[in-house]
Parts: C-alpha cells; structure tokens; sequence
C-alpha cells in the first residue's frame, strides 16, 4: 500500500488530485443543490422561529466548515513544521480563503438571523465574539503569507500564526460549552437525539454540510495545485534571472 | 414555486441571496486562477526546454 508521504511529493499529488476533482466536485455541485433546494423549498417553518429556520442549511454548515478549515490547515502546517513537506504547507495557503468565505457566510446568515430573533444583528457573546476573532486571524494568515517573499519563511510563520489561532477556532465552537452564557444556542446537531432539531430539519442540514464539506475539499484541491505551480513558476523564473 | 416566506422573506432571501453570492464567486477566483497559473508555468516550462 503507498504511503500517504507519497503525496507530499508535488507532481505526484497534481496527478491524483486530478483524478478525483470532477468526482468531488461533481458530488459537491449535486449535494449543494440537493440539501438547499430540499431546506429552501421542501422544509416547513420552525414553530418558534418561522421561516428564518431555512437559515441553518447556509449557517450551520459554513460555521462547521469556518472551524474545520482552520483545523485542516493546524494539521498541515504541523506537518510542514515537523516534515518539511511544501504541499502541505501549501494546502494550508490554499484552504485559508475557503475558510475565511465560510466564515463570512457564517457571520452574515448569524447577523441576519440575529436580527428578527434576538433583536439584534450582533452581541458580544463568547461564541460569535470567538468567532469575529477567527475572521481576523484568517485575515492576518493570508497577509502574511502575502507579505513575505520567501516561501518557507512564510510557511515557518504562518504555522505559528496558525497554532496560536486555533485556540480561538477551538473556542468559537466550544465557548458556549464552556461559559453557558451569551446569545448564541447550543449546537444544532447532537449525538444525542434529544437535544438535536427535528427530523424534517436535520436530513436536509445532513445533505447541505456534506456539500459544504466536498465543496471545501475540491475547492483545496484545486487551490492547492494552483500554489505548487505558483510555487514552482516562481522558482524557475528565479533561476531564470540568476543566469 | 416559491415557498411562503411570510414576515421573514427578506431576511432569508438576503442570506440565501449573499451566500450563494460568495461562494460562486470563490468558485469562479479559484478556477479562473487555477487556469492561469497552469497556462502561466506551461509557457515557462516551453520556453525553458526552447531555449534548453
């Protein structure tokens, strides 16, 4: 069996990331659509909340994915800081606007639902305010990727920057745990079939978070082979003006 | 055949409306830059086995 090592190799990963991308991709397009039109069109209104219950196939998922995201790229910028391997430091460049999209789309769709709900667009409570800290960290890790010229600088930094981030995406999804207070609800999935949202809710959510999830995934998939070639443009182009 | 939104069709048009918004623009920054940076390294590959 081939080692997972194998894909930190460049042209190895380009060749069987190609492979997969139009499943992925092809499978993202049809679970998106799915999971929205069967909440957007098919799901009654919530008792309590109305029709703004149709807001959890856009917030919960691109929340879950704003968190993820940052999680993937903890785990590869740990893998570059232990093995040196560019691809995943790459992968972690690529997911970062993907997160930061997400992330977005989580605070707009909270904001808006915020609104009718809670009387306001956005309170200081510890989930969203952990949240708005994590929106500034993806800002900042882009910036400094941006900033620095030499790539396994950039990479050396970023991995930090990223390591010290993941305390607040750790508390974005886990501040309402901890301090059980603010605004913001519990989870609205759950282990525990008490506490989770009613069936008719919950399988078309189910659908929109895996099309979230593969959309995430083809999205790194593609970003990160655009950075190697980016990667390896610049190297030759350095060689080239080397002489 | 649009569901009936009631009192909170702008607030759940809005947030369908922005987010689909963002991620097919994300979608469309990713590919377009994806091709150019394919087509970009492969004119520098070609050029460097030319004048190799």
């Amino acid at each position: 069996m081939a080692s997972i090592w194998e894909y930190a190799n460049p042209k190895k990963f380009i060749e069987t990331s190609n492979r997969f991308l139009p499943w992925i991709s092809g499978a993202a397009a049809l679970s998106l659509v799915v999971g929205l039109v069967w909440g957007f069109f098919l799901t009654p209104d919530a008792e309590r909340f109305g029709s703004t219950v149709k807001i959890i196939y856009l917030h919960v998922p691109s929340a879950m994915m704003a968190i993820s995201a940052w999680f993937m790229m903890l785990v590869a910028s740990l893998i570059w800081i232990i093995r040196r391997h560019h691809v995943s430091a790459l992968a972690a460049r690529a997911a970062a606007p993907v997160g930061a999209v997400m992330t977005v789309i989580g605070l707009i769709t909270g904001a808006i639902w915020g609104q009718p709900m809670w009387g306001t667009w956005w309170a200081w409570d510890p989930r969203l305010t952990s949240f708005l800290i994590l929106f500034l960290f993806y800002l900042g890790y882009m910036a400094l990727w941006a900033a620095i010229e030499d790539d396994d600088t950039a990479a050396d930094l970023t991995s930090i920057l990223c390591l010290v981030g993941s305390v607040f995406a750790l508390l974005s999804r886990y501040a309402v745990n901890f301090w059980n207070q603010g605004l913001h609800q519990g989870a609205s999935l759950s282990l525990d079939k008490a506490e989770n949202v009613a069936d008719v809710f919950y399988f078309p959510l189910l659908v929109s978070i895996a099309g979230f999830v593969l959309l995430f995934v083809a999205l790194v998939l593609l970003r990160t082979q655009t950075e190697i070639r980016a990667r390896r443009m610049r190297a030759l182009l350095a060689r080239e003006r080397m002489g | 055949m649009m569901p009936e939104l009631g009192k909170y069709a702008v607030e759940v048009a809005a947030s369908y409306l922005s987010s689909l918004a963002l991620i097919g623009l994300l979608v469309v920054l990713s590919v377009r830059r994806w091709r150019k940076t394919r087509d970009a390294l492969a004119a520098v590959e070609a050029r460097r086995r030319g004048d190799g």
